[in-house]
């Protein structure tokens, strides 16, 4: 251990509650999540933006936290998987759980993150939107047809009850966020 | 049913349950020798189940979920006998005991071909199960979860209801004939009692007889019963091995030869040591486990520990393999392939009079790379190694090997061994190693009493895997004057990944026998040759090879069934219709294949994709594992020359459909895993090291690229086969096929690849 060890204070709301922590301004939010708060929904992939397992919701905007700077989201409102509430949010997960979307479960996280980002913004999405929106989200054991029926399903669900408010409305599209969909290959 | 009645009947004997638990016959599969852990109230009926006094059933697992789903399948098989409240179900991994040992997984596994019986067989086969219930492992694999506890997991089921019920009579009075059982009550006429009511007693009785339902009065078993793990798994709270969360926990990030086979030359320990939030720096040496030598760090986060390693500014000892490149391998294996000397898998009529009578010979010569699992939750352990006692948590296929590689690291007896299983973030074969949980062992040592959690980063996981072998196969076909198949001889070489496996965990009965999984594939088909011979060459290779979904299927699939397309090619004949024609002493198939065929619309017109390419039709059937799958697969060409893949149908023939809606799923999961591979998977070797190092350069399928899947599950009575591998071999050859029937080429090498335009093939 040294003096070196650079350290910094960042606060956010995480999942509705204030937060500060003193850390290295440079730690992903992903570590910091994961191991400086024991958030542990989250998921580690491939820390490089490129399978999109540990996207949240930063201002409402689905980021990939592996590669997101904790200092990045100082004075932010961050949202994860275990903080997910209102009327998108429960119909996209009402979905996952009716279709029976997950096999092993580690990118779901991930997943309904994206799902819910979408619907935010496209509230009858396309199969092309679709692709668009979860393009950057690999999932190993093959849930896509199953993702898409989802996504389609939780759609629907809102669409018949149009009262229901998002509880939180993304301030732009996904899509605006450069690491929400990473080309492939790049 | 006498048997069966006489079996349970010796169980019942000695089942008093945990009196007398360790003086039980060691062979029975029903009581162990210590009895699961139970929730508080929670009692144990025998060692699959327990109930608790709200009639909450705790279905004992003794399988590893890596979502194939076989927590929910075994459970509804125990529920299905037990007469329980489905939605009172629960399930907890099961302890390390040799009721759990995977007996299928082994008998399956010998070398017969699964249309032949006879009195030596089946004495072999038995002799097998005998000894794996006294030696056997616990095994997730094998697509064999719900065939090996098909029978054992409704007896405890249907043994626990007797009892449930004999209880209950005696505490309402009532003759046991009057009883029946309903969603976790006990009925008599106008009475009734629930299981959390009388489990106290039920574990006092002894029962003597039990008869289980036939398949026409299932009423769980059949049915598309939700899964048990959805809700978590989409909110979050499933709780895989890299979750693990325990108090005063460090960190550990890991530094390995990039090398096979190299070593550490040179590292900055103590630059390394000053670095942030460093507590401490572990070298590693390796393990016969065949995690690699190197350098960890530990630190309070796992972002400290990994960036702490660019500090050790690590020299390599490249090692002796150090020139080593995929085109050397693959002009080895050519060459080995090309001859003819190799262990003989089967060999049926007379081959080379085949090929003396022949009138036209078809030949040729197929290949497959080196494979990565990429699972999503990269390689982790976490362990807390104190002097008298080692504690490991982790997702693993094998949990007894992996008790095994802590008892040997740490240099401690086996019973000083705890192993709390997590939820694995997917397995495909990757997690029967436990290299990761060696090397977790090696690191939490030097830090005696504190839990050490080991991440590996996806370079790590990439870099680092037990590879599907690279393989190549020879084959040929001899055909009359009229067209007659007269016979087909493969002969492929590979590494032996089986073989290889089991030198690593010590798995005895496969460490020196001929490995199934290098041939799998070529030479146990359901098609009727008049002359079969099927060989394989082992090539001895320092890359360290591994069980990949479908092991040996999943090339030797893609081979053989491409080759059968290229003999009905030679006839012209319909592809399906010569299939069909040597199938005809093969009903299960048969069907298989003429429902696939039926459903996807086979010989119809196809309208041109939207891009206003043609599209053509693919057609494959394989038997892996039991189970008979065929695939038809709808691909068009795009401008780019890129291979397009609009829609696979797939019908399927698994034994009795325990659950439709899981078996979908499977199906669904291997075709993508397997069309990953077909389309783009490639593990390259230059310089003696892998060269793909995360998902931009080993890139899976993503969702804009996947098919519509369509699934048809026929209606089988017989006993349930695998189904978390079996759609997996056809999907590659299904697709080449269908760019055969598109283009007139003749893709040979996996993954499949346009030739450029005006390239000459």
């Amino acid at each position: 251990m040294t003096d070196s060890v650079r350290s910094a204070t960042v606060s956010f709301q995480l999942n509705g509650a204030p937060v500060t922590l003193s850390i290295d301004p440079t730690t992903p939010l992903l570590w910091a999540l994961r191991n400086t708060l024991g958030s542990t929904g989250t998921k580690f992939g491939c820390g490089a933006a490129l399978c999109g397992a540990c996207t949240v919701h930063v201002d409402g905007v689905a980021l990939r936290a592996c590669v997101t700077p904790v200092s990045a989201i100082d004075g932010k409102r961050l949202t994860t998987i275990e903080g997910l509430s209102g009327s998108i949010a429960e119909a996209v997960q009402s979905a996952w759980i009716a279709l029976d979307v997950p096999q092993c479960g580690y990118c779901q996280s991930g997943q309904i993150m994206s799902a819910v980002a979408l619907l935010a913004v496209t509230r009858v999405p396309t199969d092309a939107e679709i692709d668009q929106a979860m393009q950057g989200n690999i999932c190993r054991c093959g849930t896509y047809p199953r993702i898409r029926a989802g996504i389609h399903q939780a759609a629907e669900t809102l669409r018949a009850s149009p009262t229901a408010s998002p509880a939180a409305s993304p301030a732009a599209s996904p899509a605006a966020s450069p690491s929400a969909r990473p080309a492939r290959g790049a | 049913m006498k048997r069966r009645t006489f079996l349970l009947a010796g169980v019942g004997a000695g089942g008093a349950l945990f009196l007398g638990w360790a003086l039980l016959p060691p062979r029975q599969r029903l009581v162990g020798h210590r009895a699961p852990e139970t929730a508080s109230g929670a009692i144990a009926l025998n060692g699959w189940l327990t109930i608790d006094a709200h009639d909450v059933v705790t279905v004992v697992v003794p399988k590893a979920e890596m979502g194939q789903g076989v927590h929910t399948a075994l459970a509804m098989l125990l529920a299905e006998e037990l007469g329980c409240d489905w939605a009172r179900v629960r399930v907890q991994p099961s302890p390390i005991d040799q009721i759990y040992a995977n007996i299928s997984a082994v008998v399956e596994g010998l070398p017969f071909a699964p249309d032949v019986d006879n009195a030596a067989i089946r004495g072999i086969k038995w002799i097998t199960a005998k000894s794996m219930r006294e030696w056997g492992v616990m095994m997730t694999g094998g697509s064999s979860s719900v065939r090996d506890c098909w029978t054992v997991m409704r007896e405890a089921g249907a043994l626990a209801r007797v009892s449930l019920i004999a209880a209950a009579a005696a505490r309402m009075g009532v003759n046991v004939a009057s009883c029946r059982v309903e969603n976790g009550v006990v009925f008599s006429g106008s009475r009734q009692m629930r299981f959390g009511e009388v489990v106290q007693e039920a574990a006092q009785h002894r029962p003597s007889r039990v008869t289980l339902k036939s398949t026409a009065d299932f009423t769980l078993i059949g049915t598309a019963a939700r899964r048990l793990d959805s809700a978590a798994k989409s909110r979050g709270e499933a709780t895989f091995g890299i979750d693990v969360l325990l108090p005063q926990m460090r960190y550990a990030a890991v530094s390995m030869s990039p090398t096979f086979g190299g070593t550490v030359a040179r590292a900055d320990l103590a630059a390394a040591q000053r670095m942030p939030g460093v507590r401490a720096v572990v070298p590693l040496s390796g393990s016969e486990y065949g995690d690699a030598p190197g350098v960890a760090v530990i630190a309070d986060s796992w972002w400290q520990a990994r960036q702490a390693l660019p500090a050790l500014a690590i020299t390599w000892n490249p090692g002796p393999h150090a020139a080593l490149s995929s085109e050397a391998i693959m002009k080895q294996l050519h060459a080995t392939a090309a001859g003819t000397e190799g262990f003989t898998f089967r060999s049926l009529g007379s081959i080379n009079d085949a090929f003396e009578n022949a009138a036209h010979v078809v030949d040729a010569t197929y290949d497959a790379p080196y494979l990565a699992h990429a699972t999503m939750e990269p390689m982790n352990a976490t362990v807390r190694m104190s002097r008298d006692q080692v504690e490991l948590w982790t997702g693993t296929q094998v949990p007894q090997f992996a008790r095994d590689a802590m008892a040997r690291i740490a240099g401690v007896p086996d019973d000083r061994v705890i192993v709390h299983e997590q939820l694995l973030g997917g397995g495909f074969g990757r997690r029967l190693d436990v290299d990761y949980i060696a090397q977790a062992a090696a690191i939490g040592k030097a830090m005696p009493d504190v839990p050490i959690q080991v991440i590996w980063s996806r370079e790590d996981d990439m870099q680092h895997d037990f590879y599907r072998p690279a393989a190549v196969s020879h084959l040929r076909a001899a055909l009359d004057a009229n067209g007659q198949l007269l016979g087909i001889s493969a002969h492929s070489a590979s590494q032996a990944p089986f073989k290889r496996y089991s030198q690593r965990v010590n798995f005895v009965f496969a460490k020196f026998t001929p490995d199934r999984t290098t041939a799998e594939g070529s030479w146990d088909q359901p098609y009727e040759v008049p002359a079969l011979h099927a060989s394989h060459a082992e090539v001895d290779l320092p890359v360290p090879v591994g069980s990949w979904r479908s092991v040996g299927h999943s090339h030797q699939g893609f081979f053989f069934e491409s080759f059968i397309d290229e003999i009905a090619a030679s006839r012209n004949q319909d592809p399906a219709a010569f299939r069909a024609l040597l199938l005809q002493r093969h009903p299960r198939a048969s069907a298989v294949l003429q429902l696939a065929a039926e459903k996807s619309g086979w010989g119809q017109p196809l309208p041109p994709a939207e891009d206003g390419q043609p599209r053509a039709r693919g057609i494959a059937l394989h038997w892996s594992f039991g189970t008979v799958v065929a695939e038809v697969a709808e691909v068009s060409i795009s401008v780019d020359r890129r291979i397009r893949v609009h829609r696979i149908v797939a019908a399927v023939d698994c034994g009795v459909p325990v659950n439709p809606n899981i078996i979908t799923q499977q199906v669904e999961s291997a075709i993508i895993y397997g069309l990953s591979a077909a389309l783009s998977g490639e593990i390259r070797i230059k310089d003696g090291a892998v060269q793909q190092r995360n998902f931009d350069s080993y890139a899976p399928l993503r969702i804009a690229e996947c098919p519509v899947i369509e699934t048809h599950i026929i209606p089988s009575p017989h006993m349930p086969s695998g189904i978390g591998e079996p759609a997996l071999p056809p999907v590659a050859p299904a697709v080449a096929n269908a760019v055969f029937a598109l283009t007139g080429l003749r893709l040979r090498s996996l993954p499949l690849r346009l030739p450029a335009p005006g390239a000459v093939t």
